[in-house]
């Protein structure tokens, strides 16, 4: 049983949600990055998603593209997020982690290194934010390869031959999105219906996580209630970020508050 | 399943968020069902001989070559409605639009020929349009922005990142995501994931279609070679696709050399670049040792484009066709020379091509050669960028002359 069934089972059984915080590596600098994770981790985080930076990350809105932006300009390079993503590791040993990478920082450094390196630092999920699974083959089987699990996206909008090709590919959990477009919590319409959500189960056994938009508690208790398996949460944690920049100490009690509040809505009891 | 091969080789794909791929697959049905509807065919060449001016002449340039044995002759794009070849493909993607039943057209430009055209076209069929430029852009190619603004266009100004053509694709692409179900995404040139690099090719193939025709009929031989210059691509594969098949015309295509390759300040990425997945596609790219994307630099902000369409990176690939830089200085000897010598005024763009002949022309002066280069533009939007490096340059020779 790998670390997302033993987590999604462990929920189940004490009726909550999976609460999965998303920032991006470095950002504002790698230092900071890593206590916002402790932080994350601390205060109620069931697993992680962490970013890791690209300049180009067209399936993000304004505020992730910024924070990727500040997490460039800090020139960190693999070998360093590889490094962190290992301590994470190897002080949370049973905290699932994935990662949200774009493809050409894959493709750059060789597609089986990459998961190598990926096995190597304890990371069990992979999405890849601009290889939908039309495109996905070579990275799907080399992610099966290290026994790294791939993570895939379903629109709000799917058909039932693509319910039924995700059901073939997808593991750990599905990324169900609230609406269409990019990222961000600029839209607060976001809640799934519980039709849809029952045609997805109807094809797939696996846990369903929300993402995009999500930022309060209601919209948690909402997606909660319809039978999804939890939320992913990330431009709402951004803005903090972002907001207290050079504040550290207040963003991470404000992030430590936030993430507590989203946390306890995941409760169904 | 697609219906068409999203390949070249091992260049293409579609490197897009899963929430496109029904965009992307739609777009790819019509533009399949429309090329075999012979009314859709009628409506495209109606509005291209009608609206647009096709077909352009082929003019040869005397006064460039005297004292030569080569033979120069101009596929004139620059006389097309909209003063460049974008006319072309635009008013195909625009009938596939409203085939689609899109009202709403997205666009990105750079030098905004593009822009100039989608809102040109969206003016006569009644689309509504918005159009992404990066801030730079939209500063040094201020005319064409005006003119995109009279024609009814919505120009958005792009302040991410470098502020360029990277940004805005980026940008539309975002907007894409978000309104897909009734907007249709005009992409400019023969780049980002599939259908686009085959649609736009298909759309621009007349352009070689016409020249292999006037070139029979004025030389009675085929030329030795085609020359164009090279963005993401689009008015060269346009020109070079009737010729791949003709494997004694060389197919040279010109990318920027900015301020020189060296310098680091080009947008050279078949060249220069390395193979890596950007804009939707997998094409050759320019890019650190990490895998981030670099910013490009060419005087011509049409040029200024980090990656190329899949096409010509598989076209060099096996090499079929030969890519050569020219640098901003050379682009702009170009452009005055084709002024003085043969009243055209070229787009930047194009005079990147034109420079490479000159040069090849120059070398052996003593061959009998006939090129023909595609001259994509006309340069009236560039001719303030043009006067301002002159003042500058004709500054700096003053103050020189000054202190010896």
């Amino acid at each position: 049983m790998n670390r997302y069934q033993k987590v999604f089972e462990q929920l189940s059984k004490i009726k909550e949600g999976c609460f999965v915080p998303f920032v991006v590596l470095g950002d504002p600098s790698l230092e900071q990055s890593v206590k916002i994770i402790e932080v994350l981790i601390k205060n109620g985080a069931d697993a992680l998603e962490i970013g890791i930076p690209f300049s180009d990350p067209l399936a993000d809105g304004p505020t992730i593209q910024k924070a990727n932006l500040r997490a460039l300009s800090q020139k960190n390079n693999f070998f360093q997020y590889f490094k962190v993503l290992k301590n994470l590791r190897e002080k949370n040993t049973k905290l699932p982690i994935g990662i949200l990478i774009y493809a050409n920082l894959i493709y750059n450094q060789g597609i089986d290194n990459f998961y190598l390196q990926c096995r190597n630092s304890g990371v069990d999920s992979v999405l890849i934010a601009d290889v939908p699974i039309e495109e996905s083959k070579i990275f799907y089987q080399t992610a099966n390869k290290y026994k790294i699990n791939s993570i895939y996206i379903c629109p709000p909008n799917a058909d039932d031959d693509f319910l039924n090709k995700i059901s073939l590919y997808a593991q750990g959990y599905i990324y169900v999105l609230s609406r269409s477009g990019v990222t961000g919590t600029e839209n607060n319409n976001i809640l799934i219906s519980k039709n849809f959500i029952k045609k997805i189960k109807k094809y797939n056994s696996l846990p369903l996580l929300q993402g995009f938009g999500i930022s309060d508690v209601i919209q948690i208790k909402e997606a909660m209630l319809s039978g999804l398996s939890g939320v992913i949460c990330g431009s709402a944690i951004i803005n903090i970020i972002e907001k207290y920049l050079t504040k550290e100490d207040i963003m991470l009690i404000k992030i430590k508050n936030f993430i507590k509040s989203l946390k306890i809505s995941t409760k169904l009891v | 399943m697609t219906l068409l091969n999203p390949y070249f080789g091992e260049f293409g794909g579609m490197y897009v968020p899963q929430i496109l791929m029904p965009a992307l697959l739609e777009l790819e049905k019509n533009f399949v069902d429309a090329q075999k509807d012979i009314n859709f065919h009628k409506t495209f060449f109606n509005l291209l001989k009608n609206y647009a001016g096709r077909p352009t002449p082929l003019t040869l340039c005397n006064n460039l070559t005297q004292n030569t044995k080569t033979r120069i002759y101009l596929k004139r794009e620059d006389l097309l409605h909209g003063g460049a070849h974008k006319t072309n493909q635009v008013l195909g993607q625009a009938i596939l639009a409203i085939r689609m039943n899109k009202k709403q057209i997205i666009a990105e430009t750079g030098a905004g020929q593009h822009g100039v055209a989608t809102a040109m076209v969206c003016a006569l069929l009644n689309l509504k349009c918005r159009i992404y430029m990066g801030i730079k852009d939209i500063k040094r190619q201020h005319p064409n922005v005006f003119r995109m603004k009279l024609m009814g266009a919505e120009v958005i100004s792009v302040k991410n990142g470098s502020g360029t053509l990277k940004d805005a694709c980026n940008e539309a692409l975002r907007d894409w995501s978000n309104n897909y179900e009734n907007s249709h995404y005009m992409i400019g040139t023969a780049a980002g994931p599939h259908p686009y690099p085959t649609i736009v090719r298909e759309f621009q193939k007349m352009i070689g279609e016409e020249t292999k025709k006037q070139i029979l009929e004025q030389e009675n031989k085929l030329p030795d070679s085609i020359i164009a210059c090279v963005g993401g691509g689009s008015n060269a594969i346009g020109i070079f696709s009737e010729f791949i098949h003709d494997k004694k015309v060389n197919l040279i295509g010109v990318e920027p050399g900015g301020y020189g390759i060296k310098t680091g300040k080009h947008g050279s990425p078949l060249q220069y670049g390395r193979t890596g997945i950007f804009f939707g596609m997998k094409s050759q790219l320019m890019q650190n040792e990490e895998g981030q994307i670099q910013e490009s630099w060419s005087i011509s902000a049409g040029l200024d484009f980090p990656s190329v369409g899949p096409e010509h990176a598989w076209l060099k690939s096996i090499n079929r066709a030969q890519y050569v830089s020219i640098t901003d200085a050379e682009a702009l000897d170009a452009f005055k020379i084709l002024c003085k010598k043969e009243g055209i005024i070229p787009a930047l763009e194009s005079s990147h091509a034109l420079a490479y002949a000159l040069k090849l022309m120059n070398m052996s002066p003593e061959k009998e050669q006939i090129f023909v280069v595609n001259l994509s533009g006309r340069g009236d939007k560039d001719i303030f960028i043009v006067d301002d490096i002159l003042k500058k340059m004709e500054k700096k020779h003053e103050s020189i002359s000054k202190s010896f």
